[in-house]
């Protein structure tokens, strides 16, 4: 790919025709601009397509606030992403995930290739305001057209991420960009959302954070495809990475042996994830960090990410499927009905189990009828 | 637009190193409510409106000690303009003479904020003023 990549080159794929409003003219006032949700976003989506970068910026703002012009847009940009290589990048605050990230892009650059970044930072449980700072660390990259950085506030959603994480992703990928650095908010142990969004998935570790139990415990390490030990040049950097290194491949000697019991008992197979120790400020193990992303995403449409994928369309269609039940319960015709069900289970005259029968049942009938 | 949150770019153009004004303004803001987005020191008026793009902010927050307001803000609002953001809202805060004010508001400012601004009347100000965003 080259530097002109992302976006203005996408004329090959064109948007898929037919449009969520094929049902007739559009409402349009005197000066010409008001349309309606669905045709904004129709026009969204071409102007993503062409390599107009404010009007991706626009959509990713539709999306963080789930309107049904984002919806009419990746109804159009759906078909034409799932090219890009989305990474996750997640681990403890102040590990280095931003710094990380700024140091992949560039590196990414280099390569002559576009770069988006995707970092969420955590909103206010009290106030619902956000600080976003993780522009702070990829300063070097406010010049570059060809990298696309959006922070995006959490707003209440748990897990590390925001709601509003994977479609926003998808808006980049249909954009162009060849790769989506898609950074999480400080993680603990276990907001391990990410690893069933991304394609791959980064976990950061600073130096000197814990003993070797730590590394064996379940949660945020046991979902990471590659471990990065930052800064590289302090001391302790080095044991840090050689304590990864050993214990994360504990107990996992024999490959086919470990395969074998995984897929006797119906689970995935423990990940075994590659420790690579990097200073992102110098770029001292950088290049070697991107060439393995690289090879995982040319390792795509190997068997061996497929489930991962599948994974992500089930996270997804959930996430679809919720808001829209939501919607239909609490704005549709059985809205007094659920209003009674709520009632009764509050006065403890029903429990949430014999609610949900009811709830379903109201559903069903009118989608019989 | 029911719960559409406004989001605040708050830059500190030019070469002076004084961001506590900055910060605090950011974390003022946040605890009113707002998204907002902070770069760190030394932005250029280009890296300033090509973070407002890509943020899709409503308001841009210039913060300057240096006295260089009457070459960096003008600049700002002509970099914003150029990437097709005429609409966003632009304030100043910091050390600017009144006699200055005029000027700045010809270039392009909405709002100056002197010395003595309590973080209330920013959100106040925002909140009333902040113009509804054409999407497509």
């Amino acid at each position: 790919m080259t530097d002109e990549g992302a976006g203005g080159a996408g004329g090959d794929r064109g948007l898929p025709a037919g449009s969520p409003n094929d049902g007739g003219p559009e409402p349009v006032d005197g000066d010409g601009r008001t349309r309606t949700p669905a045709a904004r976003g129709v026009r969204l989506a071409e102007g993503v397509r062409s390599g107009d970068r404010r009007m991706l910026a626009r959509l990713l703002t539709e999306i963080e606030d789930r309107t049904s012009v984002a919806e009419a847009a990746l109804r159009l940009l759906y078909p034409v992403s799932g090219n890009a290589h989305l990474v996750g990048i997640t681990g403890a605050p102040g590990a280095g995930k931003s710094t990380l990230v700024a140091a992949l892009a560039r590196a990414v650059r280099t390569t002559g290739r576009p770069a988006a970044v995707l970092a969420i930072d955590p909103s206010s449980p009290i106030t619902g305001g956000a600080l976003l700072g993780d522009r702070i660390r990829m300063q070097e990259h406010a010049g570059d057209r060809n990298v696309f950085i959006r922070s995006m506030a959490s707003r209440g959603h748990a897990g590390g991420l925001a709601a509003a994480a994977v479609d926003a992703a998808a808006a980049l990928d249909a954009a162009g960009f060849p790769v989506v650095f898609l950074e999480t908010v400080g993680a603990g142990q276990s907001e391990v959302e990410v690893a069933s969004i991304a394609d791959t998935t980064v976990v950061v570790e600073a130096p000197e954070m814990g003993d070797e139990v730590q590394a064996i415990k379940a949660g945020l390490l046991e979902v990471a495809d590659i471990v990065v030990v930052t800064k590289g040049d302090r001391p302790g950097a080095r044991r840090t990475a050689a304590q990864l290194r050993a214990m994360l491949t504990v107990g996992t000697t024999d490959e086919a042996d470990a395969l074998r019991r995984a897929e006797a008992h119906g689970r995935r197979r423990p990940k075994r994830p590659e420790v690579m120790l990097v200073t992102a400020p110098t770029g001292d193990g950088i290049p070697e960090l991107l060439a393995a992303l690289d090879r995982r995403h040319e390792e795509r449409d190997a068997a061996a990410l497929q489930p991962a994928r599948v994974a992500r369309a089930a996270a997804q269609l959930d996430a679809v499927m919720a808001e829209r039940l939501r919607a239909r319960l609490r704005d549709g015709p059985h809205r007094a009905a659920v209003t009674d069900v709520l009632r009764s289970m509050a006065a403890h005259e029903i429990d949430p189990y014999a609610a949900a029968d009811r709830v379903m049942k109201l559903l069903e009938e009118s989608v019989a009828g | 637009m029911a719960d559409r949150r406004i989001k605040v770019l708050i830059a500190k153009p030019g070469l002076d190193g004084h961001d506590r004004g900055a910060k605090v303004l950011a974390r003022g803001l946040r605890d009113e409510g707002f998204e907002v987005v902070y770069t760190g020191l030394r932005q250029t008026p280009e890296m300033i409106a090509s973070a407002a793009l890509q943020e899709d902010v409503d308001v841009v927050g210039l913060s300057i000690l240096s006295g260089a307001h009457m070459t960096l803000v003008p600049r700002v609002c002509r970099a914003l303009r150029d990437e097709g953001l005429g609409d966003v809202l632009v304030t100043v805060g910091g050390i600017i003479p009144d006699d200055d004010v005029p000027a700045l508001r010809e270039a392009g400012v909405d709002r100056v904020f002197g010395p003595g601004t309590t973080i209330g009347e920013v959100a106040e100000y925002l909140r009333t003023n902040v113009r509804p965003r054409e999407t497509a």
